[in-house]
């Protein structure tokens, strides 16, 4: 393979964005820079599936490596993939145009702005998620920073500015502490590339601190209890794109992050400190589902049980089973699309009536019935219920967690009861009830282009709620060896 | 006989100098041919000095009093570069105050060959007389314009501080005389040995001059003051070619005559280090001009390059070169655009004059956006890999302290860039700006800002120059 397609997967959306930079910002509907967008992210989009067609499933080993020196004996610039990074790359690349479609309504003043934003945040998350090297990786995952707290700050609610900060402050704070392990490591290995440090292994007397230092960033990130506060906050104010982002890929670069880096550079600690994730995922599963449940704010309660379904997946990937691990990718790959789907839907009747207030609504299905229809698919699928992608990702968790912890197991399996509690008491009052608030009895349906993404957004978790093998499949074999790995290392300890 | 190519940029430049005052002398109205003649003398003094001396691993002249080697040539050219810069976009701020004299570039010239002097040093006495060249010169360039309350005040101020950091310097280098028996840095670092208690003192007095000079906490009170009341211009000066030559001396004391006596001065650099740091950051949060802000973002950044110098190693010396390269350019852009910043010949500096600006100037608020990040050391901007280079240095030698607490006071410092970033951005919008710049403002700008932005693509380029530069 000569073509650097993952490279060029990196560069598209930040050619799209040098070319929108040099077109005229019009007022109102830009639809130019909506087309070049457009055009720019579902080519992107094309490529990645290719990418997934011409991957072979059969091995663990990363595929389409590209390798160039960057920094003269020091630092290589190194990409590639292997089963579990191509899956985000792909959510990446499906989620982006999405979003682009969807800022119709919701984003009003320098439209050209922000679909230059999110074409250079989609190119920093299609690098981290094939980075492989630890310091091209914290590039990545720190420059993210920059258009998310635009795209907060900018077009973001009435509490935009301490969002922003907070989202940045927060995340940069736990990430410097990561960038301290990388040089560290560099010095104690000599390497920084993932690829040979997999086959060195880092010395047990370091792992610990190293471990703690990958975990402070990817906590913040994840985000875990008690380091989560600053993701109600994010989402809240965030334009609806902006949240759809946030929840459906910037949150999935901790979990890929400890997959990847935790795991596998520091299996002996991990080991030791899987009491630790395993306290606080409970803790996010139980606790923010009783906060969601007390939620007013329709993006809060969705941001509030974001939280608890990471929970799941720091739960399932520290189960170390195969099960838990490839349930965790599937949640998250899931979770990623119901959580998009369901800003979606939160923003569609926010663009009509300027209320995220759960009060506001009610009755909504003798007025909107196909809204109604997708809403209720999305909230389903968030609960889990069998036949949508979400009950693959859960139900893998819960079995790889009895594998490994009885307890543990039960108190999550609670939270999946919580979970259906506060969705589907949150479907009743928006949807079902009577239709007191006279405002809603002239609110119009989903037009076509709602109508097209919620249905793009809807096939895949059907369809791999029914039906999830070519997920399983691409990542069965990189799991398989990573859990070798790991148990190798444990046992040579 | 000595060879005299190797102190031809000194030589150049100081006879430049003599005949552009006896120009301004004998010639009425000569300010724009002086400034154009000054420019033309630091480009060839920049020519001469890649000539003759960039290939030159070391010499010394003068009986061992002056050296030339790979740093002394790196940092001359900065200065040159630094001080070229500073004149070329300059002319338009000082017309504007009716400044525009003869004396400007001569100033300059001068501290430029103080500075060239002091970084090409290997003696006390010699280092002495260029130390004091530079600041005669900063001096009056501080209380450059007169009419002014606040410039006056900051020339007084500058002046009153800085001898007596002088004497500290001087009272601490009578005392490494008294021990070493000598004024040469080679022999004194042969001489010394670390029992001698007092010689402790002449150390520490040595040191305190030199953070005096490089406004490192605890003796960075005069900073903000000087900075906020010089003309703008000469603030750009003070904050980028006084501190790459103060650093080469740091550089020079530290590992030639006192490397032997390293357990004395390391916790002395890892102090000042953390200190600046830590309150740069802070004490930026509350500041409304942006010129006392840049002040205290300055302390804090001279805080990351000392924590390089404080490793004690080759790697270390060069991370602090490059992060100073890094900065200068940084700080360059940043000026920049703050001359941007003017309505009717009137100069605006306070951070609310920037609200709002992202509306009317989207360009020069891009150029903003992309130095604040960068200062803040956010990735893939340069100001990342300048930081990235100081904290290998620092966590080679193992010295996790002094990592952790840097990277996290880059987090404090992350939020005072990103309250001028917000109220760019996020805030209502004020009346336009003028934009009839001249076009070396926005040349500097532009080509400074591309550089931050793409240092990236290339980042080798710099360490393989700086790599040259083997100390110890």
């Amino acid at each position: 393979m000569n073509f650097p397609i993952l490279s060029s997967l990196i560069l598209l959306p930040i050619v799209g964005a040098l070319f929108l930079f040099f077109t005229k910002d019009k007022e109102g509907n830009n639809l130019t820079a909506k087309y070049v967008a457009l055009f720019t992210t579902v080519v992107n989009f094309l490529i990645s599936i290719y990418l997934w067609i011409s991957f072979d499933q059969s091995t663990s080993s990363f595929q389409f490596v590209e390798d160039r020196v960057w920094i003269e004996g020091f630092i290589n610039y190194k990409v590639g993939v292997d089963g579990i990074s191509i899956l985000f790359i792909i959510l990446t690349t499906f989620i982006t145009p999405i979003c682009i479609i969807s800022v119709n309504n919701s984003v009003k003043n320098r439209l050209r702005d922000f679909l230059i934003a999110i074409l250079i945040m989609e190119s920093f998350m299609i690098g981290v998620f094939c980075a492989l090297d630890l310091v091209v990786f914290y590039l990545f995952f720190e420059a993210g920073l920059i258009p998310m707290f635009l795209i907060i700050g900018i077009w973001g609610g009435a509490r935009r500015v301490y969002s922003a900060f907070k989202f940045f402050l927060y995340t940069l704070l736990g990430s410097v502490l990561m960038l301290v392990a990388i040089i560290s490591i560099y010095w104690i290995t000599g390497t920084t590339d993932v690829i040979q440090l997999y086959e060195i292994g880092i010395d047990v007397k370091y792992q610990n601190l190293l471990w703690l230092a990958f975990f402070s960033s990817f906590a913040v990130k994840t985000p875990m209890w008690p380091v989560h506060t600053w993701l109600p906050d994010a989402h809240v104010e965030a334009p609806t794109a902006g949240s759809v982002l946030l929840a459906a890929i910037l949150l999935k670069m901790a979990g890929y992050g400890f997959i990847r880096f935790s795991l596998g550079l520091f299996p002996i600690a991990s080991e030791v400190f899987t009491p630790l994730i395993y306290t606080l995922s409970v803790i996010a599963i139980i606790f923010t589902s009783l906060i969601a449940l007390m939620q007013e704010d329709m993006k809060k309660l969705i941001a509030y049980s974001s939280v608890a379904h990471m929970g799941f997946v720091t739960l399932g990937i520290f189960t170390l089973q195969q099960q838990g691990i490839e349930g965790s990718i599937i949640q998250m790959i899931s979770h990623g699309l119901v959580s998009a789907a369901l800003f979606l839907t939160v923003g569609v009747v926010y663009d009509r009536m300027h209320s995220r207030l759960i009060s506001t609504y009610g009755g909504l299905v003798s007025v909107i019935p196909k809204y109604s229809i997708l809403f209720m698919l999305f909230a389903l699928a968030s609960l889990g219920l069998p036949g949508t992608s979400g009950f693959i990702g859960e139900f893998l968790i819960l079995m790889g967690a009895f594998k490994d912890n009885f307890l543990v197991a039960v108190i999550a399996s609670i939270g999946v009861i919580l979970g259906a509690a506060y969705m589907l008491w949150l479907y009743k009052r928006v949807v079902f009830g009577k239709l007191i608030n006279e405002d809603l009895k002239k609110i119009l349906d989903l037009n076509r282009s709602e109508y097209f993404i919620l249905s793009c957004l809807a096939a895949p978790i059907l369809f791999f709620g029914f039906y999830p093998d070519p997920l399983i499949n691409t990542i069965e074999v990189s799991v398989t060896d990573l859990i070798n790995m790991h148990n190798s290392n444990i046992a040579s300890k | 006989m000595e060879n005299l190519n190797l102190v031809l940029p000194e030589i150049f430049i100081s006879l430049s100098i003599m005949f552009l005052l006896v120009l301004g002398v004998f010639k009425k109205d000569s300010s724009k041919i002086t400034f154009i003649l000054s420019l033309f003398a630091i480009l060839i003094t920049a020519i001469i000095t890649i000539n003759e001396t960039f290939s030159v691993s070391r010499e010394t002249l003068f009986n061992e009093s002056v050296v030339i080697d790979s740093l002394s040539s790196l940092m001359k050219i900065i200065t040159l570069v630094g001080g070229f810069l500073v004149l070329v976009i300059s002319s338009r701020y000082l017309k504007t105050f009716k400044i525009y004299n003869i004396e400007y570039p001569i100033l300059i010239l001068s501290s430029i060959l103080g500075m060239m002097v002091m970084i090409s040093s290997n003696d006390l006495i010699v280092f002495y007389m260029g130390l004091e060249l530079q600041s005669l010169a900063l001096y009056v360039l501080a209380t450059y314009n007169r009419d002014q309350l606040k410039s006056s005040e900051a020339g007084l101020k500058y002046f009153v501080l800085s001898a007596l950091s002088s004497g500290l310097l001087l009272y601490g280098c009578s005392l490494v005389y008294g021990f070493s028996g000598s004024t040469n840095f080679d022999i004194i670092s042969n001489q010394l040995n670390s029992n001698e208690y007092v010689l402790t003192f002449g150390i520490v007095f040595i040191l305190v001059g030199l953070a005096f000079k490089i406004s490192a906490v605890p003796f960075h009170m005069w900073a903000p003051d000087v900075y906020e009341g010089s003309p703008t211009t000469v603030t750009l000066f003070f904050t980028m070619v006084p501190k790459i030559a103060a650093l080469t001396l740091f550089i020079r004391f530290l590992y030639v005559p006192f490397l032997n006596l390293i357990d004395q001065w390391q916790m002395i650099i890892v102090f000042l280090s953390i200190a600046s740091m830590i309150f740069g950051a802070v004490a930026a949060i509350g500041q409304t001009n942006i010129k006392r802000l840049i002040a205290y973002s300055s302390i804090s950044h001279i805080g990351y390059t000392l924590a390089g110098l404080a490793t004690a190693s080759n790697e270390g010396i060069q991370s602090s070169i490059i992060y100073i390269s890094i900065y200068v350019v940084m700080n360059l852009a940043l000026f920049c655009c703050l001359l941007m910043l003017r309505r009717k010949d009137q100069y605006y500096e306070d951070i609310s004059d920037l609200s709002g600006l992202s509306k009317n100037h989207p360009i020069l608020s891009l150029c903003l956006l992309v130095i604040l990040f960068s200062l803040a050391g956010i990735p893939p901007l340069a100001g990342f890999f300048a930081k990235f280079y100081v904290f290998i240095a620092v966590l080679e030698q193992s010295m996790y302290f002094l990592a952790i607490v840097g990277l996290l006071s880059t987090v404090v410092a992350a939020f005072y860039y990103l309250r001028i970033i917000k109220i760019i951005y996020f805030d209502k919008e004020k009346d336009k700006y003028d934009t009839d710049h001249s076009l070396w403002l926005k040349f500097s700008l532009t080509v400074s800002t591309i550089l931050i932005l793409l240092y990236f693509i290339f980042p080798s380029q710099l360490i393989e120059v700086v790599s040259r530069i083997n100390i110890i």
